[in-house]
């Protein structure tokens, strides 16, 4: 398994064979709060990077998700149209969001890795 | 008491902070929105067990008058649509002030305390409220803004009797009555009311005294301490209006659905701001009214969307949304035309560009359960 790579949206994208595995991050699901409804792209539909890709309902406020890479949406977490708390339970395993085939492999230059975006993240408290 | 930002501190925040809350500004004050355990927990809290809120940042007036408290509520009649005169003391009414248009500057709790009227009004509207009160009743009344106390509510199935552990008597009260009892020394007014739609008590204790009773009642087993995030959910649940958000200065109390908060004498007898108004929509309707409404699915709608008819043109707006904890989904309230105000209209709310199904529906969407005699 790759490293996962963070964004300063506050995304994670874990890249397996040119696919990244995207979601939102433990500290973002924190700041949200509890999540009660997540809109997700419909497969087959091409993201470009940075774009609004998803939508995330907390009890107080929808926020934007946008697509950290560049690519065709293969895959959705469709379990979270249902229940949608494990983006806050559980939001690097059962939380994810979509998986993205990836145009250009060198969309993930300039992420941070997990040390990078925990700096990232102390600067902001 | 001031605290970064420039915002005002209540007596329990050192508490809130202690407790893990997170705090937000709210109407000028730094004030705890959740704690740990998150609003949906909070909620459920509320409506299963019981909820200790800080309402601290809302505004304690006492209102006297030399003629005595009938004196007061007759000049308070002048401001509001609400009898006051006929208000018996340990009782109290929810009414609003109106302007001239027949528009709502605040909703309020006047309570009848012996010699005295006690207000309750918004944070929000503090400042405009007093000077309103010291513009239009100075010369009749003594208008004292209780700044050194604070306001506790106590929430849920299980609030009276644990609250009753510290004040027995309190338990006698039925919703909407108060009365005062002093424990440790300090004097508390206790009444059974609140606005979560579930049966509690609102405790107006001195400030210096506010912590204290606070870490004595969050010591019960039963009690969780609650921020304004499930404050909203509960209240909106509950079908009551938010000012600012269902009811303004561009909104009447009959648009609102609020004529229930206006006895029959004055309904008849007029004779406060916008009452020409009120008396003809009373009479012939309004265009508009404020509905419930349920949203398809699992998508909130929130403040501020449209509301379109088949056609897609625009016929409401949603004036509070969000998530019903207890519901278990989506809730909303808004005004629409008066002739889709019937519960099982359908209309469509536009989130995101979309349009999703949202059925007019009765209110409250969860039973209140005050205590009644």
């Amino acid at each position: 398994m790759a490293d996962r790579l963070y964004t300063k949206d506050h995304e994670w994208v874990d890249i397996e064979d040119g696919i990244a595995t995207v979601g939102i991050t433990d500290y973002a699901q924190e700041q949200l709060g509890d999540v009660v409804f997540v809109e997700l792209p419909d497969v087959g539909r091409n993201v470009v990077q940075h774009e609004e890709a998803a939508v995330v309902e907390s009890v107080k406020a929808a926020s934007e998700v946008y697509a950290p890479v560049s690519g065709e949406v293969t895959e959705v977490n469709s379990g979270l149209a249902d229940d949608p708390s494990p983006v806050n339970s559980d939001a690097y395993g059962g939380g994810w969001f979509m998986r993205i085939k990836m145009a250009d492999e060198s969309d993930v230059d300039g992420m941070m890795d997990e040390e990078a975006y925990g700096e990232f993240v102390a600067e902001l408290e | 008491m001031q605290a970064r930002d420039g915002l005002k501190k209540t007596p329990l925040y050192d508490l809130h902070v202690e407790r893990g809350a997170r705090m937000v500004p709210f109407a000028g004050y730094d004030m705890p929105v959740q704690y740990p355990t998150g609003i949906l927990a909070e909620h459920r809290q509320t409506r299963e067990s019981a909820g200790l809120f800080d309402v601290s940042h809302m505004g304690q007036v006492r209102l006297s008058a030399a003629g005595g408290r009938d004196a007061a509520a007759s000049a308070l009649e002048t401001l509001v649509p609400a009898a006051m005169t006929t208000l018996q003391s340990g009782r109290m009414r929810y009414t609003q002030f109106t302007n001239e248009q027949g528009g709502i500057l605040d909703d309020l709790m006047v309570t009848a305390m012996g010699d005295h009227l006690y207000l309750v009004i918004n944070a929000a509207c503090k400042d405009a409220d007093i000077a309103h009160l010291q513009a239009n009743l100075s010369d009749r009344c003594e208008i004292e803004v209780l700044s050194d106390r604070a306001l506790l509510a106590l929430q849920g199935p299980k609030a009276v009797a644990a609250f009753a552990r510290l004040v027995p008597d309190c338990e006698q009260l039925s919703f909407m009555q108060a009365a005062t009892w002093d424990l440790d020394g300090e004097r508390l007014l206790v009444s059974r009311s609140g606005y979560t739609g579930e049966d509690g008590v609102e405790v107006s204790v001195p400030g210096h005294a506010a912590e204290a009773l606070a870490r004595r009642l969050l010591d019960m087993p039963e009690v969780e301490p609650i921020g304004l995030g499930a404050r909203d959910s509960l209240r909106l649940e509950a079908g009551l209006c938010l000012y600012g958000h269902d009811i303004d200065t561009t909104t009447t109390p009959i648009e609102a659905g609020l004529i229930w908060s206006i006895q029959k004498a004055r309904r008849d007898g007029g004779n406060f701001p916008g009452a020409a108004v009120i008396q003809r929509q009373i009479k012939d309707g309004t265009d508009r009214r404020l509905v419930g409404l349920k949203p398809e699915g699992r998508a909130p709608v929130r403040d501020g969307a449209d509301l379109v008819d088949d056609d897609g043109n625009v016929i409401g707006t949603i004036t509070s949304g969000g998530f019903g904890a207890t519901v278990g989904g989506p809730v909303a309230m808004g005004y629409v035309p008066s002739d889709r105000a019937e519960p099982g209209q359908r209309l469509s709310a536009v989130v995101r560009g979309k349009t999703l199904p949202i059925d007019v529906t009765a209110m409250p969407f969860v039973p209140h359960r005050y205590h009644r005699n």
